[in-house]
């Protein structure tokens, strides 16, 4: 066993990291067997009272822990964080007693040895029951990690400590400390001094390290962008078992972002050298840009300055703003505007207006941008809006009164596919929203809209926008906008026949989609109840109304349509079409009153040769398009008897036995993979 | 010597090794924002202006000064400050060396006016666009005669009283008005056309050579070197890739000194970012029914501004959108684009080979969407349709067709007018047109180096000095606290103001002799060290031309037959073998041992700040060994002085 172990020690240091965690994995899982396995009753709490297998472990872990080689402490480190991480017994207690001394002795040299490996050992400590429950020693050194790792290194390990539920209270304010320090510095650096108290305590704080960090060229983005990312991490948590001083937080993440566009004036040195740093720096406006927009759904973080959204819009505006940071600009500026009216400092309505207004005349002239990117960028914000504040008046009257709506509607013509589907989105929700044509001042005409969509939908090359399109077209069925369809069946109707012969899978899915929709519409229009489970009545199944719905149904096409997808090349298609088929089917037939004695080949109608066909599924090449065929699908006598007589079970199991379609399994991931980049070894052995 | 107090529209000369060199002639056209513009048409509106009086009631000068929404215009043709022509004789200048054609643009003021002789120094590119523009300049101010000129406000007395910007117009009394044709002519003709890296020798003194600069068609930056030392000059340079050929940053490196000059203007402002807000400006404006008009000049931006409204119109859904071009000289500058393929970028230039026009706007011209015009009459107002976008000059907005449009465009909020120019303050220019109800945007594009491109420029070719105009070693006067907005490079810029002289911070050392091959047959190397000999050359040194030759020196005349006739020749020095010089030096220690052999017994030595000083105190005498000379003091005693002569002899080597 011994030479077995000496040859695991040596594969932890194996060039093939694979091989190395690999081996690491074996060395904690025969430390745990050895431990929890070959002793009878709990382990001893001395080493020595070990099995040998473990006690050669321990050493092993002991000297490399000492030795000179910092190859041999990171292999242990990584071996210990291992241990702690898959392993809460309580003699993981008595192995830590055996190489604290040791593992407390590299946080407090000069230079600390692999800091992010500590950083994880510490933190898969603190989730372990065994050390988190312990007064002691174990949260004292990680306040020792704390003052000793400088605040690069210290990150990760302070969002992993604000992330514990289980952690004493001061760790956890020093954790803070640490994390929030340079926003501090920012904060100080930004502001006169006396006009805010900062975000920190200041006796709590040497800022001098973070400040040095800070006034580097070298140092000072990448600093601010772990600090950020690490803020976002946390504030996108839905149960943060710490308090952050969002508002505070907020007038710092806003000073950054003035930094980095030149409009901050710098109150002290340290300020100037900041501001030389961060202007124009893209990695730091997106990553300020990303906290900001968490920061909006934070409860109790009202905008402190006036001009907090003179600093969204001088971005939105600037021409010299890279086409990500606009993307993430647009974001952030939606998130806070859609909290607009729910803010107290904002209770204006007048106020309001003024920025949507601002907001609307930026958002037209980057309608306009030669750049595609941006031009999709600003619908897709365009539409966040609207489904934000479709509900507020001054938010519809300005957009209204704003050349934005025309400009979108010229966005169906763009000449790039994603910018279209994307004004197909953004037309969708405006025409849901828009004041009836008639209304006097209004010039958008939600007529043309849809006009407009349809015809995108028939004839667009590209399947994106013939998605978007689809999409909407749901929506709007869901949503019950009925003043725009008119006619719904006729629009549904329209609508299966060219989706049916469209090229793109995702837009007949979508079609199924709408089918669903509009069956579950019409049921419930005449009568059958709002929850979707509920048993029929059986006045419902029996009535006249039942009858109708098969006509309604017969009459838009939808059968031809739903026993078609059956046999579609593309899996989902067909799975969706047989989920829609039952469903209707239950809606007309009881469990018991299926018709299972007949056979489809007897009952006429063609349905023999349907069941025969379907069978064959997507090799069906001689499916009927045409109502000439044998079987007519806008027969509603023809249509309840193939729904009662083919087995749609034994479909539905077919058609998720296959995998033609879609192959879920890891390996044929890997298959895919491989066939994509080339199978040259290397790929292989990354793939293995 | 620093003649313009304009950045971009640089114009100094450098003494360099007996040569006089301008580097640029800028011409600052900031000064016509003080006039009135010139309209094409008689404009009501600007006739009607009232004459401006002064507090005290004065009207003496309601002639000459109108005032329009509380701004004050010199109602005159428009003048032109100069360089400065007393900081030293420009007839003295021996070159001119042109970057680009827009820092020619006061070169028939300096050749025609100030007894100028010399050669100036340009490529083809520069000269041919520049003569485009000096002849839209003349033809725009040149239609328009004004039957006044004013010249009472000038005087000092009276504009002390005048109103700002007036008040604190520099060198009012050098403002000049517009040169003529013949004058342009005259001037061009003195042009050279040069190549990039063509080597012109100045007097054999320097040599100086173009380079592709990137910034426009045929822009330079120049190299001045002699042997020894090398100066470059940097103006109006640019390292995006637009239509020139790309900046040649290699052979700048191992300058002495390097004069960094035409830094972009506006600095904050990203070219692209700015191009894309042309178009959104653009195509918002047509959409809404309105016109564009885009103040420019005839060649430069616009032919990227073409290129990317080809690329954009379709998209934006402008294809029956008129784009009128309209400028005495825009067909040509069309056409002379297309022409010079060898000064085009990489991508330009294969074009060519396909063969298929370089620049896109020759398809726009052929689809009829590019129409270009000499000038609103004529054709242009037969086919003039709206809404539409106009490009044309000048961008000063004080004349040319723009002024036109402005009036006729002025009163419609529709209409915009977009700013693609750097070289004027937008607000300045709009100000004679206020109140104005049509949308201004201002777009700057300017393509040349900004503050880290710079600063990446001078770490790539490590100048030991950089010498710059004193507006860029400090942040702009608006923004103090853009720190980032200067020159930051070790050791610090030095930096010129107009009509200042700066003494470059180099020192000539070297002179390049070249030896006559029978001369150098002659000499005899000792070799002092591994790898290095010495000799000792008697020569004649021959300088022509500045340039320096050693020759061998004339035969001594045959000793004369009598000794009745001594000739001493003033000309010819007498062939005497020279005689051995010395190297070496004397170690103290070993020297005072051999004194003690040759029988001096009391030798003391001490040591001075520059050596030893040996005393033979019996003897009553003293040695004095320095690092560069030797003195032996003894008083009156020849065969002792010789005797130590010869001792100190034997620690030195002879040659």
């Amino acid at each position: 066993a011994a030479g077995a172990l000496d040859v695991i020690f040596t594969l932890q240091g194996d060039p093939s990291l694979f091989v190395a965690a690999a081996a690491r994995r074996l060395l904690v899982h025969t430390l745990s067997l050895s431990l929890e396995c070959e002793m009878s009753k709990a382990p001893g709490t001395r080493v020595c009272d070990w099995p040998l297998c473990a006690q050669m472990i321990i050493k092993h872990i002991e000297d490399s822990l000492q030795s000179s080689s910092i190859s041999h402490i990171k292999q242990s480190l990584k071996l210990l964080a291992g241990l702690f991480g898959g392993c809460h017994a309580p003699w993981t207690e008595v192995l830590w007693l055996s190489v604290a001394k040791q593992v407390e002795s590299f946080l407090v040299e000069e230079s600390v040895q692999a800091p992010h490996l500590l950083v994880d050992l510490l933190l898969n400590m603190s989730r372990s029951p065994v050390f988190c429950d312990s007064e002691g020693n174990f949260w004292a050194l990680v306040t020792s990690a704390l003052e000793h790792l400088n605040p690069v290194q210290a990150g990760p390990l302070t969002v992993g400590i604000l992330r514990l539920h289980k952690c004493p209270q001061d760790v956890r304010i020093q954790a803070v400390t640490v994390l929030l320090q340079p926003m501090d510095c920012i904060l100080r650096a930004a502001s006169q001094p006396l006009e805010y108290s900062g975000l920190l305590d200041e006796s709590v704080t040497d800022p001098a390290t973070v400040e040095s960090l800070l006034s580097s060229k070298s140092s000072c983005a990448s600093l601010l962008c772990q600090t950020l990312g690490h803020l976002e991490k946390l504030l996108s948590l839905s149960h943060l078992p710490v308090d952050l001083p969002c508002t505070s937080l907020l007038r710092s993440v806003v000073a950054i972002l003035q930094f980095c566009n030149g409009l901050l004036i710098p109150a002290s040195p340290l300020g100037s050298k900041i501001s030389q740093t961060l202007i124009g720096c893209f990695r730091v406006q997106r990553a300020a840009l990303d906290v900001l927009a968490v920061l909006s759904e934070r409860k109790g973080c009202d905008i402190p300055v006036e001009s907090f959204f003179d600093v969204l819009l001088s971005y939105l505006e600037s021409p010299n703003t890279n086409p990500v940071v606009l993307k993430k600009s647009f974001q952030a500026t939606s998130k806070w505007l859609v909290r607009l009216p729910e803010m107290s400092c904002f209770n204006s309505q007048w106020q309001i207006t003024k920025i949507l207004q601002d907001v609307f005349l930026v958002l037209q002239k980057r309608l306009c941008s030669p750049c595609w990117e941006v031009r999709d960028s600003s619908l897709e914000f365009l539409t966040i809006l609207i489904n934000g504040l479709r509900d507020q008046d001054g938010f519809r009257q300005t957009l209204f009164s704003s050349e934005v709506p025309r400009l979108t509607e010229d966005l169906l013509e763009d000449p790039e596919s994603y910018v279209r589907a994307s004004a197909v989105t953004a037309a969708g929700h405006l025409a849901y929203i828009a004041p009836e044509s008639s209304v006097a001042g209004n010039q958008y005409n939600k007529e043309n809209t849809v006009a407009k969509l349809q015809e995108i939908f028939s004839t667009d090359p590209e399947g994106f926008p013939r998605r978007a399109v689809i999409s909407i077209f749901i929506k709007w069925l869901k949503k019950g906008y009925t003043a725009l369809l008119q006619d719904t069946e006729q629009f549904v109707s329209k609508v299966i026949q060219t989706a049916e012969r469209d090229f793109d899978w995702e837009v007949r899915l979508g079609g199924l989609e709408l089918v669903e929709v509009f069956f579950v519409q019409t049921l419930c229009r005449l009568g059958r109840p709002k929850c979707h489970y509920a048993p029929f009545s059986p006045e419902f199944t029996s009535s006249v109304r039942h009858n109708e719905s098969l006509q309604i149904f017969c009459r838009t096409k939808l059968f031809g349509f739903l026993f078609c997808s059956l046999c579609d090349c593309d899996r989902p298609v067909g799975q969706k079409a047989c989920d829609i088929l039952l469903a209707i089917r239950s809606s007309f037939y009881t469990s018991n009153s299926l018709k299972d004695s007949l056979d489809p080949e007897e009952v006429g109608h063609g349905i023999g040769w349907l069941q025969r066909t379907l069978r064959q599924g997507s090799l069906a090449q001689n499916f009927p398009t045409g109502s000439s065929q044998e079987v007519d699908f806008q027969d509603p006598e023809s249509m309840l008897l193939a729904l009662g007589t083919i087995d749609l079970e034994e479909l539905h199991d077919d058609l998720n036995k296959s995998s033609d379609h879609v192959e879920k399994s890891p390996q044929s991931l890997l298959e895919d993979i491989l066939a994509t980049v080339g199978a040259i070894e290397e790929n292989e052995a990354d793939c293995y | 010597y620093c003649l313009s107090g304009h950045p971009t529209l640089p114009c100094n000369v450098l003494k360099f090794k007996s040569t006089t060199i301008m580097l640029d002639c800028g011409l600052d056209m900031t000064s016509t924002l003080n006039f009135l513009p010139l309209p094409l048409v008689q404009s009501p509106r600007l006739s009607k202006l009232p004459g401006w009086v002064l507090k005290d009631g004065s009207t003496f000068l309601d002639k000459e000064l109108k005032e329009c929404s509380g701004h004050v215009f010199v109602d005159s043709v428009p003048e032109f400050c100069l360089p400065e022509t007393e900081l030293l004789d420009l007839s003295t200048v021996d070159v001119i060396l042109i970057s680009n054609y827009h820092c020619m643009m006061a070169l028939p003021y300096i050749t025609e006016c100030t007894g100028f002789t010399g050669t100036v120094y340009a490529t083809e590119p520069t000269v041919q666009i520049g003569r485009l523009l000096m002849e839209e300049l003349v033809n725009s101010i040149e239609r328009v005669p004004k039957a006044q000129s004013a010249s009472m406000w000038k005087n000092k007395e009276v504009q002390r009283l005048l109103p700002a910007p007036l008040k604190d117009a520099v060198e009012v009394s050098m403002w000049r008005k517009c040169y003529t044709m013949p004058e342009v002519n005259a001037a061009l003709s003195k042009i050279q056309m040069v190549g990039y890296s063509q080597k012109i020798e100045l007097f054999g003194a320097v040599q100086v050579t173009p380079l592709s600069s990137g910034y426009a068609l045929g822009s330079s930056n120049w190299i001045i070197q002699s042997h020894y030392e090398k100066v470059s000059y940097v103006s109006g340079s640019s390292l995006l890739t637009t239509h020139p050929q790309p900046m040649d940053q290699t052979s700048l490196k191992n300058s002495d000194v390097l004069i960094l000059t035409g830094l972009t203007q506006i600095p904050t402002a990203n070219p692209d970012g700015m191009v894309g807000e042309f178009c959104s400006n653009l195509a918002m404006t047509v959409r809404n029914g309105g016109n564009v008009l885009v103040p420019c000049y005839p060649s430069g931006v616009i032919y990227d501004l073409l290129e990317c409204l080809y690329q954009y119109i379709d998209s934006a859904g402008l294809s029956n959108v008129p784009f009128y071009f309209i400028s005495p000289v825009a067909n040509s500058s069309l056409e002379f684009s297309q022409i010079f393929a060898e000064w085009l970028c990489h991508n330009k230039q294969t074009k060519v080979y396909l063969p298929e026009p370089p620049f896109p706007h020759a398809e726009l011209i052929q689809t009829n969407k590019l129409k270009h015009y000499p000038s609103i009459h004529g054709d242009f107002s037969n086919d003039f349709k709206q809404p539409c976008v106009v490009f044309t000059g000048h961008p000063s907005l004080r004349f040319g067709d723009v002024v036109h449009f402005m009036e006729l465009w002025g009163k419609s909020s529709l209409n915009t007018v977009i700013f693609t120019e750097p070289d004027f303050s937008y607000l300045d220019a709009l100000a004679p047109y206020q109140p104005l109800a049509m949308k201004c945007v201002y777009c700057p594009i300017d393509t040349r180096l900004n503050f880290i491109q710079v600063s990446k420029l001078l770490k790539e070719v490590q100048p030991l000095h950089v010498v710059c105009p004193e507006q860029y070693t400090q942040p702009p006067p608006t923004q103090s606290h853009r720190t980032d907005l200067m020159i930051d490079c070790q050791p610090p810029p030095m930096s010129y103001r107009r009509a200042e002289v700066l003494t470059l911070p180099y020192k000539r050392r070297y002179e390049k002799i070249e030896i006559m091959p029978d001369l150098a047959d002659s000499l005899v190397p000792l070799e002092i060290k591994p790898g290095i000999s010495l000799a000792t050359v008697s020569a004649m040194l021959h300088t022509k031309d500045n340039k320096h030759v050693l020759q061998l020196p004339p035969k001594p005349p045959q000793a004369p037959a009598s000794k009745k006739r001594k000739r001493v020749s003033d000309d010819v020095p007498e062939g005497k073998p020279p005689k051995p010089l010395l190297s070496g030096s004397i170690p103290v220690e070993q020297f005072v041992q051999t004194l003690e052999k040759h029988g001096f017994s009391d030798v003391k030595v001490e040591d001075t700040a520059k050596g030893h000083i040996v005393l033979l105190q019996e003897a009553e005498t003293l040695i004095q060994l320095e690092e560069d000379s030797t003195h032996i003091i003894c008083d009156n005693d020849e065969p002792l002085r010789a005797k130590l002569r010869d001792l100190v002899l034997k620690f030195l080597q002879k040659f």
